[in-house]
């Protein structure tokens, strides 16, 4: 399946769940927020939420900025 | 605690439930480099720093907050580059997320050449996010109308521009800073303008609560000597406020005794 990460298509195994995506690209799950399909997604249900095709997913932290 | 610095003591300031002694606030974009940003910020002083929500850079493993140690300084999101009250009551929550900060440097833009904040939304988003239980420190313009209403909205901090953000032109209207200073509860922020350590002085001297600055120490030709001199002026503001300065005289008035011999 295919989901959208940070504006970008990925492929993506069936089953995969949010913190598993992350966990694939390296990022720190606790500096970063999750947004999927525009919602939230609060630190504690990443590893139960499992994405599915067309998910968009926005994943932020922070940069230099005044 | 020695004699003279008990008598220089200054009480601390209150935004929300935290505490800071240092009064100037930085921001941590355009620095040359991460080093020199974390060099800066400690020669600063500062207790708070402001960050920008951005996407995460997948590969990227480097990270802002690698420089940064959040057991020193507070960190204050900020929602740069938000044009509605939507997009900025989403970056907010979004910053809240991480877990790190329920503070918000709020700052809903109008015009993308000015980046003077839009009044309307600004205060739209100021309604919900205090609702939901953010600090809200807001950017906003130096209209002392609109800055009171902010508060009278439940921001922890009004933080007037002195000039257009990056701009360094220092305090434009200090009359209407000085007319928000008369009527306000909260803390006041000059935040966006400072081009160097005067302007800060005059901020602290008009008797603001604090500055924010980054573009004037960060732009700077030595940002971690800029830095020191922001840090000695805005304690030098804030000592001479407090001190309570001579009123301005149009003639001379000798200092010493008329002569007698």
């Amino acid at each position: 399946m295919k989901i959208t990460l940070n504006g970008e298509s990925r492929e993506c195994p069936e089953g995969t769940t949010v913190e598993k995506l992350l966990d694939l690209c390296k990022i720190d799950k606790n500096r970063t927020a999750v947004e999927l399909n525009l919602q939230i997604v609060p630190r504690k249900e990443l590893s139960a939420r499992v994405l599915k095709d067309a998910d968009i997913l926005e994943v932020v932290t922070f940069v230099g900025g005044g | 605690m020695d004699k003279i610095e008990k008598s220089v003591e200054d009480k601390k300031l209150k935004i929300g439930g935290y505490e800071f002694t240092s009064r100037l606030f930085v921001g941590t974009g355009k620095y040359p480099s991460m080093e020199v940003m974390s060099d800066a910020l400690e020669a600063s002083g500062t207790e708070v720093v402001t960050v920008a929500v951005r996407r995460v850079k997948i590969d990227d493993t480097r990270s802002l907050l690698d420089y940064i140690d959040t057991k020193k300084y507070k960190i204050l999101p900020n929602t740069a580059g938000c044009y509605s009250a939507d997009d900025a009551i989403r970056t907010a929550r979004l910053a809240r997320e991480t877990g790190m900060s329920d503070m918000v440097k709020l700052e809903v833009l109008g015009n993308e050449k000015t980046l003077l904040p839009d009044p309307i939304e600004t205060l739209k988003a100021t309604q919900v996010l205090v609702k939901e239980g953010f600090t809200v420190l807001v950017y906003t313009s130096d209209d002392p109308i609109i800055a009171k209403k902010l508060e009278d909205a439940g921001a922890a901090s009004v933080m007037p521009a002195g000039a257009p953000i990056g701009s360094g032109q220092g305090i434009l209207n200090k009359n209407n800073i000085r007319i928000i200073l008369e009527s306000a509860k909260v803390p006041i922020i000059v935040d966006a303008g400072v081009g160097t350590a005067s302007d800060v002085t005059i901020v602290m001297e008009l008797g603001c609560d604090g500055v924010l600055l980054n573009t004037g120490v960060a732009l700077a030709k030595d940002p971690v000597r800029m830095a020191k001199a922001m840090k000695l002026a805005c304690e030098s503001g804030r000592l001479a406020f407090l001190s309570g300065r001579i009123p301005k005289r149009l003639y001379a008035k000798a200092s010493s005794p008329e002569r007698d011999f």
